[in-house]
């Protein structure tokens, strides 16, 4: 991790789960071996803090980049860091077909139920009666459809090994996160395949909530639609 | 060595002889028998071939191969290269070499699968978004889809910038013998002080285009275009064909290059004093070669599969409209010998 000033919002996720990352690239003793994929999105500046190897993709390309990078560098540790947005809007085909393909990278999505680089947009993911500022009124399903559970249709992928689905809402859950950032890292040295990690995670300014009402939020709403916990790969020890 | 192939596959082997050792593609004809070629020969040579799920993604694992350090190639044909604009230009704007084969075909939108040459204002004036510059050869026969290839890759990693193929499904899919020397050496490696390939031994390293910092932007975007400026100084090529003495000029690139040159044959037969002007690189194009020769009183017929596009580069470089002539068929017509010594004569 960079010493490096936020440019993130108070009370987002983002800035725990880059710290999380760090924290296990260097419990792992990884740095060295590291090449990350860094999205469009709120996120794009992540290479400002992690001081190992970073490049950028076009907006949902992510996937298809580390399948570049790591074909070429098959024993390096290739992930990508993904919003909602880039992850289940843009790039649905890049995500879905990596899986498929079982490549062997990990991606950490951060799904926060809006746009929050561009202002606030409904994403895939925003919950019926969420406020956006492209749903007038709120999402409505009639009108909007329905939050897309990306994590969900991969699990039906032969080549998708370990999907879980966590938050940051306690310390608790954050150790979660960071269990399964080290397992899905685990499972890419072993040479196992495709891995994921959602992160259920806040975005106060767009929610127009403080940042503790944004964590009670994912609790009590956000969860439904979203449920935690491994959703394939459970039998996996690390 | 000798041997009987397309010129898609020629390609092909002159990516693999270059030491391209990772392509991804996703099919579409007039190229396929190079997404096939390639699928065959890079496991041959530890290399990596992905067939993709998209021509959005193909291009972007190439970047992602050549973020790696790896020479890295994907082709497609003109609907497909329309998807691969995005990538081309994250590409150019971060650096990186690669090669993008266009095997084009009639347009616009699906159009049909003859060749054409109508992408030659997408290939040479942009393509994609923001100011940057694709090199564009142009071969016009399978050997130099050998030879042209294997140079896109030692341009690209000398100017740490994306190259383009640029040819026709005619010159793609014939068959013609191709020569070269087995023990041809790969382009020598160039040192890459800015692959990500971990941070082992030094400081960490990040690949962007995203510069917001006061003034980045533009810093960056004059470095870029000093770097044109000198491509285009050092890296025009051009084929002459009887121009001199001649005062009647074919301009014409890849297949109608050659068709031009049968022509040139005809009319020199007839005792017009023809000549053909055949541009290897369409950028940087061959302006001041072409005024050149324009200082005297040549007329000159440009021929083009397409409504006429390289026509405008021709006409910049002659700086004498009226006697720039154009001729062209559209949608997969490819203009005859006879119908272009017909309009030779007519200047
Ligand atoms: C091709 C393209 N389309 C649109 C954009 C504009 N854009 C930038 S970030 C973004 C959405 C990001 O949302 P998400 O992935 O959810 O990440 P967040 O910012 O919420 O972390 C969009 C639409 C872009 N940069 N490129």
């Amino acid at each position: 991790m960079k010493q490096a000033p936020t440019h993130y919002c108070p009370g987002c996720g983002h800035g725990i789960v880059h710290r999380l990352i760090c924290e296990v690239l260097d419990e792992m003793n990884l740095k060295e071996k590291t090449v990350a994929v860094a999205p469009v999105g709120c996120s794009v500046l992540a290479y400002d803090y992690w001081d190992f190897d970073t490049t950028e993709a076009a907006h949902g390309r992510t996937p298809a980049v580390a399948t570049g990078i790591k074909r070429v560098l098959p024993d390096r540790l290739v992930f990508t860091y993904q919003g909602d947005g880039d992850l289940a809007a843009i790039g649905t085909a890049e995500i879905i077909h990596s899986g498929n393909r079982g490549e062997n990278i990990s991606t950490i999505f951060v799904n926060n139920g809006v746009y929050g680089m561009t202002g606030g947009q409904m994403a895939p993911t925003t919950l019926i009666g969420q406020v956006s500022t492209t749903t007038p009124g709120s999402r409505r399903a009639d009108r909007d459809g329905y939050p897309l559970k990306i994590m969900e249709m991969m699990a039906v992928l032969p080549g998708v090994v370990y999907l879980e689905r966590t938050t940051v809402t306690s310390p608790k859950e954050v150790t979660k996160t960071k269990n399964a950032i080290k397992r899905s890292f685990e499972i890419q040295l072993a040479e196992e395949g495709f891995s994921m990690v959602e992160v259920l995670s806040p975005c106060p300014t767009y929610w127009g909530l403080d940042p503790s009402q944004s964590m009670r939020r994912i609790e009590n709403e956000v969860v439904k639609a979203f449920p935690l916990g491994v959703i394939k790969g459970g039998d996996h020890g690390p | 060595m000798k041997y009987l192939t397309t010129g898609n596959e020629a390609c092909g082997e002159g990516a693999i002889r270059a030491g391209c050792r990772f392509y991804a593609g996703y099919p579409i004809t007039p190229q396929n028998e190079l997404t096939a070629y390639m699928s065959k020969r890079m496991p041959e040579v530890g290399g990596v071939f992905i067939q993709s799920e998209s021509e959005l993604s193909a291009v972007n694992m190439v970047f992602g191969a050549a973020v790696a350090g790896a020479r890295s190639m994907t082709s497609s044909s003109s609907p497909g290269i329309s998807l691969k604009q995005e990538g081309i230009s994250y590409i150019a704007a971060a650096e990186l070499p690669a090669v993008i084969v266009n095997v084009m075909r009639g347009g616009p939108g699906l159009g049909n699968i003859a060749p054409g040459q109508a992408d030659y204002f997408q290939a040479v004036k942009g393509g994609g978004h923001g100011d940057y510059r694709l090199i564009v050869l142009a071969p016009a026969s399978v050997q130099e889809m050998f030879e042209f290839t294997f140079k896109a890759f030692s341009l690209a990693e000398k100017y740490r910038t994306p190259v383009m193929i640029l040819t026709d499904g005619m010159i793609g899919q014939m068959m013609e013998p191709l020569e070269f020397d087995d023990a041809i050496k790969p382009v020598p490696a160039v040192p890459k002080p800015w692959v990500l390939d971990g941070a082992k031994g030094r400081p960490s390293r990040s690949i962007k285009s995203l510069l917001l910092k006061d003034g980045e932007l533009e810093a960056h975007n004059i470095h870029l275009q000093k770097k044109f400026s000198s491509i285009e100084k050092k890296e025009v090529e051009l084929e002459l064909y009887k121009v001199k003495g001649a005062d009647r000029i074919i301009v014409a690139y890849g297949l109608m290059g050659r068709i031009g040159r049968e022509c040139v044959d005809t009319l020199r037969s007839k005792g017009i004093k023809a000549g053909l002007v055949r541009p290897l690189t369409l950028w940087p194009f061959p302006y001041k070669e072409i005024r050149k020769i324009a200082s005297g009183k040549a007329k000159f017929l440009v021929v083009e599969m397409s409504a006429g596009q390289m026509v405008e580069d021709v006409r910049l470089a002659v700086q004498d409209d009226k006697r720039v002539r154009f001729y062209g068929r559209m949608g997969g017509g490819v203009p005859e010998e006879k119908e272009i010594v017909a309009r030779v004569k007519q200047l």
